[in-house]
């Protein structure tokens, strides 16, 4: 008991010399909290000056301009920008903790066709990572396997949990299929064969699978039971979505076909070239979830700003996409900068925050709970100091998820802490 | 006396015909010829501007006898009547592998090889083999040589094509005969390349490593003169140094390559003739510069087959474009004045030999070059152009017959003779039998006349035949075979009812038998009536006749530069400067740029008398202009490898040694304000190579990139990467941060050692350096992580009295900041990376500030390509993590970096005096939203918005236009190779190194930073 109180002083005071493990999740959200004075950006491209967002329970009860609330907490966020959680739509945080460390990878499963093995179970809720990615304001992130053609299930989860099954915010909502390139390479093609008909045979695969997984389900009860076939099931029925990492045109073509045939709800994963088919893609539905702005063109002729412009293209087409950060070296923190950076190149700011809240909570399936701060919505919500897109000012003070207001440290800060006190330097 | 010494060396090299003696004994009975034959009533092209009409040349023996126009036939000449005939001395290629074996192609095993594994008294790089002669490997190949006799060759140097000192070539004729009789000279010429072939030894893995062995080797011969006897026997030195008096021929294969051999030569004072790569055009001037002979290929690329866009898209401008560029490169030479012979070496098809010199020849190079190239030089080069190379007296009888001047298209060889033996090329045509003939079958019942008419190609003659009564006439096939000729036609319509006849063919009359479609015997002649008029030569139509777009981009990339940019006056006015300077920020201010230096900094400047000197007048009102942004730790521009990485320690190695002046990298980060960049060897090894310090003058070349008087850097590292914790079967010491301690001690012991020898010690460009160390006259930048690595090489440091001047990476720096302030380094990190690898764990975003705190001197680096496009929003991270102030944010991509360079006299600032590196940003520099508008290096605008949206719709456009000419191509019938991805880097075997566009990086190994 004493050991208890020591724990919750050091909580409460700030102090921690040691161990993250310290970094609780909150509990429920047991008072009703109204954020007052704030410029609230909603969302989906609408700004409420000197607004007020109340919530309860975990869910937004109100948005509007701030006004007099008796009985209800109220914090003051004057010259404060709220913003909804920001979603990561491609990460493999929690699975992969030191990239080379390989007993703390579960990313990359054996085997070509798994779309039966399931992200979420390997998710580590307490990897070091997952702090250092919501202080900076991102909230939910979509889990994805990787490894072989079919690679698995991706899960959404939110970042404040006690374990994965806690963390959960849609389980298995998507089957991720990595499309061999259709480029070649002559460096490849030292046996003259041609390096492209591999990459179709593999694709054939797949094709057949998902011909066989259709034809399984014509008859309910089977002999042996088919796992893979069963794991795709939600599919057909569009409760699950098709995501294809793909970048090049015939590659994209090819995903589009997919979505034809056997009628997914399909999305391009990566989509570097996707701005060369954007009306296409468009005129076909298909969502595309760009890799990071922060990148480079793919070849020495394309405008040297591809990347950066790529958002704004997308925009222009109105082709539904998101930004993404999945980047090794920095670990998926600068998510909201990736999303800043195509500001400078034609987005509005209002644009580039909904392309990594809204838009990727309607292409991750989960817009009826988040995505914006709106009435009935779950109460995820970023407090940012200034400006969340520009790093220079990119604070964020406070966050709630499902109105639980979350531990904004992590083990970097905490290591910051000690070393100003070494030097005195606080 | 020399001359004649010399003459009679060649005397004796040279096969000595006059004297028919042998030792071979002969199975059988003795036929000994003299090969004693008059060509007359030639047309004999002597040497490229030499030409005798209705000329006679005699040999005997091997040898050209007689020629001229004016020559008594001797009596015991075979005479061979060339009338019609084109007769040209055969060529000769410097560059060839006939008659020498392959070496296997080798795999290097994961077993760590540190020394030759060559057995015998050798040097100890398996990749340095002086000592092959490639005398001793040859052996004649029938098929082979036909298929060079065909192409016109009469003699090749050719040599084992393996390894970088590749042993001596020998000279050999391309005859059929013993061996003994066409090997013609040993050690022709001795040969050299970058690549280090089949050698399975660790050293060298890249290209700098390459060059540097080659600059030991070069130093260890001079010193092996003196027979150490440290080093006992040196077979490698020994024939080394016995090669170098002959033609020393470098196979660089490449423009930059050409100029990395042409520096060694320089350096070593030898002269090199240089293969090139058939791209040397994009950078004539250099190339002509390196005042060395070049052997140029001409195996052209192929068409791309980019008729699916999907294709089309994955093709570079630059590929593109050297398609449409390579034929023009012998002509460039010819023009530029360039000593060039051309090489068959890389030929797919031998077919491909006579096409591709009539496509040289429609860019631009002059026939007779082109023979001249291809005989006297090469002879020339080689030092035997009295023994051939032109068809004089006394030369080698080697020489080859055409039906006409020998890169027409319609020519072809009938005969090559090779020292003095006919090879027949194509047997038909010899005898031109077309012409107009009266054809008399004499049939049992009697005789029928016809027409006939034998037109088409000399060498593939077609016939038609016409009866009396009959106006249409009737297709046949005609078989020539020397004069034996077999005729056959559609017997569907003929009047005769004949299946075939045969016969002899003469000059006019033709004699022979045959069958009917009965089965009939009959006999048949043939007169001519008339000779054979050759119809006119079709005018080539326009669209046929090619346009060229002869503009090269400077460098050969679609953003380059078509005109150098100028150095002008600019005056830049109402900006809100950012000076780096105690002076702060400054409203409204102007900047007045001369002479590529900062001149002038005050409001309301007014506009100088510019002189002659152009002046541009540049409105930056609501624009920030700061200093160009300096990048410690970058790893464009590098060629070959970033990593030399097959020895604990390679500080002979140099990053200045291959820069990639083309590396679109360049004009990316300029546009991101990056002005200078420190490129550094990988962090493989725990003393690593030299650095090299660039500014980024887009278009230069390696040597104009270089930033002029710095101190010199060499990189070194520590912690995983160096005791290679990724391979799970490390052999290389280090294993662990206990022996890389070792590894520098050891180094630096040595270095002190040798600082101390005397002034006859063998120079060894590896101490050199650590020798610099030593003496302050070479500064680190160190890769390190953890804490403990850190404060361990600070302690060798101490203990060998020098400062570590930089720590980059330092992701574990704010541990120690203290430490590292005492010990004076400075330090270059990242904003936020962390958690790659298990030694960065601890690493946090805070690091720059609490370092900043702690009164280091810090800077924000890269070490990826596309970050340091954004090292401005880099920097503004340490605003979020630290609550640094803007102005030191700024300066920690800009000035921090100079000081620690030690160019901060120079560039990281806006002061008078200083260079113009300047950019000039839509919005504040360390906001995520500005971009750079204009940026300037030494006061020239290397990258500007404007003038970028230009050159992409000159890229479009010019993309375009030739994938247009390449799909017209393909669609008359010219043969097309596949697309496959452009790489950006100009090897694309590098598609994993560090450099590397991460996006066709798949399934590839990771390299961690």
């Amino acid at each position: 008991m004493k050991k208890y109180f020591t724990l919750l002083i050091l909580f409460f005071s700030g102090v921690f010399s040691f161990a993250q493990p310290v970094i609780s999740p909150a509990p429920p959200q047991t008072q009703t909290i109204a954020l007052i004075h704030a410029t609230i950006h909603i969302g989906n491209g609408n700004i409420l000056e000197d607004g007020m967002i109340v919530f309860s329970n975990g869910k937004i009860i109100d948005v509007r301009t701030t006004a007099p609330i008796a009985d209800i907490q109220t914090i003051d966020c004057s010259g404060k920008q709220i913003y909804p959680g920001l979603i990561a739509a491609s990460t493999d945080l929690g699975l992969n903790e030191i990239s080379a460390v390989k007993s703390t990878l579960d990313e990359y499963e054996l085997g070509n066709l798994n779309p039966n093995v399931r992200a979420l179970v390997a998710y580590n809720t307490d990897s070091k990572i997952i702090n250092t990615v919501r202080s900076n304001g991102i909230l939910l992130a979509n889990i994805i396997p990787d490894g072989g053609i079919i690679s698995g299930s991706s899960s959404i989860m939110q970042l404040d949990a006690w374990n994965w099954e806690d963390a959960v915010y849609k389980a298995d909502q998507g089957i991720h299929f990595n499309m061999p390139s259709l480029a070649r390479f002559s460096f490849r093609n030292r046996n003259n064969d041609d390096p492209l008909s591999n990459a179709q045979k593999e694709i054939d695969e797949v094709r057949t699978f998902f011909r066989e997984a259709k034809a399984y389900y014509n008859e309910p009860s089977h002999i042996s039971t088919n796992l893979k076939f069963e794991s795709v099931r939600g599919l057909f029925d569009q409760s699950k979505t098709f995501y294809v990492h793909c970048n090049l045109v015939n590659e994209m073509m090819i995903a589009t076909e997919f979505a034809h045939e056997f009628g997914f709800k399909t999305v391009i994963m990566g989509g570097a070239d996707s701005w060369r088919i954007a009306d296409y893609l468009k005129q076909n539905n298909i969502a595309v979830v760009l890799a990071e702005t922060h990148s480079l063109p793919i070849l020495s002729d394309d405008d040297i700003d591809q990347p950066y412009k790529t958002p704004y293209l997308l925009q222009k087409a109105g082709v539904l996409y998101t930004i993404t950060d999945n980047d090794g070296n920095s670990r998926y923190r600068n998510l909201a900068f990736n999303a800043g950076t195509a500001v400078a190149y034609g987005l509005t700011k209002e644009q580039a925050l909904q392309a990594i809240t809204l838009n990727a909570a309607k292409i991750l399936g989960i817009d009826d709970r988040t995505g914006t701060l709106e009435k009935g919505k779950d109460a995820n919500i970023v407090v940012c100091d200034g400006d969340i897109l520009d790093m220079k000012s990119s604070n964020v003070s406070m966050a709630f998820i499902q109105g639980r207001k979350i531990d904004l440290d992590n083990k970097q800060k905490e290591l910051y802490d000690k070393y100003e006190k070494k030097y005195g330097i606080h | 006396m020399p001359k004649l010494i010399k003459a009679l060396l060649l005397f004796f090299i040279f096969p000595n015909t006059t004297n028919a003696q042998q030792s071979f004994p002969v199975n059988g009975v003795v036929d000994i010829r003299n090969d004693y034959f008059a060509f007359t009533h030639a047309t004999i092209v002597k040497d490229a501007h030499t030409q005798l009409q209705n000329a006679t040349m005699v040999i005997r023996q091997g040898k050209i006898l007689l020629i001229g126009t004016n020559i008594n036939i001797p009596k015991e000449a075979a005479v061979i009547d060339c009338k019609g005939k084109f007769i040209y001395p055969s060529f000769i290629d410097l560059f060839s592998d006939y008659g020498i074996p392959v070496t296997p192609k080798t795999q290097r095993s994961d077993i760590f090889q540190n020394l030759s594994n060559k057995e015998g008294a050798y040097g100890w790089n398996q990749a340095i083999r002086p000592e092959t002669n490639a005398a001793d490997l040859f052996s004649g190949d029938n098929e082979k040589a036909a298929s060079l006799r065909k192409m016109g060759f009469g003699a090749v140097v050719s040599h084992q094509q393996d390894g970088i000192a590749r042993g001596t070539g020998v000279l050999v004729a391309l005859g059929s005969e013993r061996d003994n009789l066409v090997v013609l000279k040993e050690n022709a010429a001795a040969f050299y390349s970058f690549s280090r072939g089949s050698s399975t030894q660790d050293y060298p893995t890249s290209l700098m490593g390459a060059i540097a062995l080659l600059r030991q080797t070069y130093l260890d011969a001079q010193w092996y003169k003196n027979r150490p006897v440290s080093e006992g026997t040196n077979l490698s030195l020994e024939a080394w140094n016995n090669t170098q008096n002959i033609p020393q021929i470098f196979d660089a294969n490449d423009k930059w390559n050409d100029l990395r051999a042409s520096k060694i030569a320089q350096e070593f004072q030898v002269q090199y003739i240089i293969k090139g790569g058939g791209n040397e055009y994009q950078r004539i001037d250099e190339i002509k510069d390196t005042k060395a002979s070049y052997i140029l290929p001409i195996n052209f690329p192929l068409a791309i087959d980019v008729q699916n866009p999907d294709d089309a898209r994955l093709v570079t401008l630059s590929t593109l474009k050297h398609w449409e560029m390579a034929p023009s490169e012998p002509g460039i030479f010819e023009k530029q004045n360039i000593p060039f012979t051309l090489t068959a070496s890389g030929l797919k098809s031998d077919h491909d030999f006579f096409t591709n010199i009539q496509k040289a020849i429609d860019a631009g190079l002059s026939p007779s070059k082109a023979l001249e190239s291809l005989t006297q030089t090469p002879a020339m080069l080689l030092g035997v152009y009295d023994k051939m190379g032109s068809l004089d007296e006394g030369k080698l009888a080697n020489f080859f017959i055409t039906n006409g001047p020998v890169f027409d298209p319609n020519t072809f060889l009938f005969q090559n003779w090779v020292s003095g033996k006919k090879y027949i090329v194509e047997e038909n045509g010899w005898m031109d039998l077309r012409g107009n003939y009266t054809l008399t079958i004499n049939n049992p019942s009697g005789n029928d006349i016809y027409t006939v008419e034998i037109g088409g190609k000399a060498e593939k003659a077609d016939i038609s035949l016409k009866s009396k009564t009959d106006t249409s006439s009737i297709k046949g096939k005609i078989n020539i075979d020397g004069n034996v000729v077999k005729i056959t036609w559609n017997t569907k319509t003929d009047p005769a009812k004949m299946t075939s006849l045969s016969g002899i063919a003469g000059e006019k009359v033709w004699t022979g038998s045959g069958y009917d479609t009965q089965g009939n015997r009959l006999s048949w002649n043939m007169q001519l009536i008339a000779a054979y008029i050759p119809p006119k030569d079709k005018v080539k139509k326009a669209e046929e006749k090619e346009t060229i777009n002869t503009t090269v981009m400077y460098p050969f990339d679609g953003y380059g530069w078509t005109e150098k940019p100028l150095q002008k006056m600019l005056l830049i006015k109402n900006a809100t400067v950012w000076t780096n300077e105690p002076e702060g920020i400054l409203e409204n201010t102007d900047v007045l740029v001369n002479g590529g230096k900062i001149q002038q900094i005050g409001k309301n400047l007014t506009t100088p008398l510019a002189g002659k000197t152009p002046i541009e007048i540049i409105d930056g009102t609501g624009k920030y202009l700061t200093a160009g942004i300096i990048d410690e730790h970058s790893h464009i521009a590098i060629s070959g490898g970033v990593n030399e990485c097959s020895q604990s320690v390679t500080a002979e190695v140099r990053v200045g040694d291959v820069i990639n002046p083309e590396d679109i990298d360049i004009y990316r980060q300029l546009a991101g304000g990056v002005t200078t960049s420190h490129l550094l060897h990988g962090s493989c090894n725990t003393i690593g190579g030299q650095t090299q310090l660039i500014k980024l003058r887009w278009g230069s070349n390696a040597e104009d990139l270089k930033f002029a008087n710095w101190d010199p850097f060499i990189k070194f590292a520590l912690g995983e990467n160096v005791k290679r914790s990724s391979s799970n079967n490390n052999q290389r010491f280090p294993n662990t941060r206990m022996g890389v301690e070792q590894v520098l001690m050891d180094a630096f012991t040595r270095a002190q050692d040798y600082d101390r020898m005397g002034t006859n010690k063998r120079r060894d460009l590896e101490l050199d350096a650590l020798s610099e160390i030593l003496h302050h006259k070479r500064f680190i930048t160190c890769h390190s992580y953890v804490q403990s690595e850190i404060n361990m090489l600070m302690h060798v440091a101490d203990t060998f009295g020098f400062t570590v001047n930089t720590f980059t990476h330092v992701l574990e720096g704010y541990k120690i900041a203290d430490k590292l302030k005492v010990h004076g380094a400075n330090v270059a990190t990242f904003s936020d990376w962390w958690a790659y690898k298990s030694e960065v764990q601890d690493a946090i975003a805070y690091n720059a500030a609490i370092m900043q705190k702690v009164g280091l001197n810090v800077a924000i680096n890269s070490d990826d390509a596309e970050m340091a496009r954004r090292l401005n929003q880099e920097s503004a991270k340490t605003i979020k993590y630290g609550n640094l102030s803007e102005a030191e944010a700024w300066k920690m991509c800009t000035l921090n970096p100079a000081k620690m360079l030690h160019i901060a006299d120079r560039v990281g600032s806006i002061k008078e005096g200083k260079d113009a590196d300047l950019v000039l940003w839509t919005a504040n520099p360390l906001s995520v939203y500005a971009k750079a508008e204009k940026t300037i290096v030494d006061g020239i605008v290397y990258f500007d918005l404007a003038q970028d949206a230009q050159l992409r719709q000159r890229i479009s456009a010019e993309r375009n236009r030739l994938i247009q000419k390449m799909i017209h191509a393909k669609n008359n019938g010219s043969q097309t190779t596949p697309a496959t991805v452009s790489f950006d880097n100009t090897y694309e075997d590098q598609y994993d190194d560090e450099q590397s566009n991460n996006f066709w990086r798949i399934k590839t190994e990771e390299i961690q930073p």
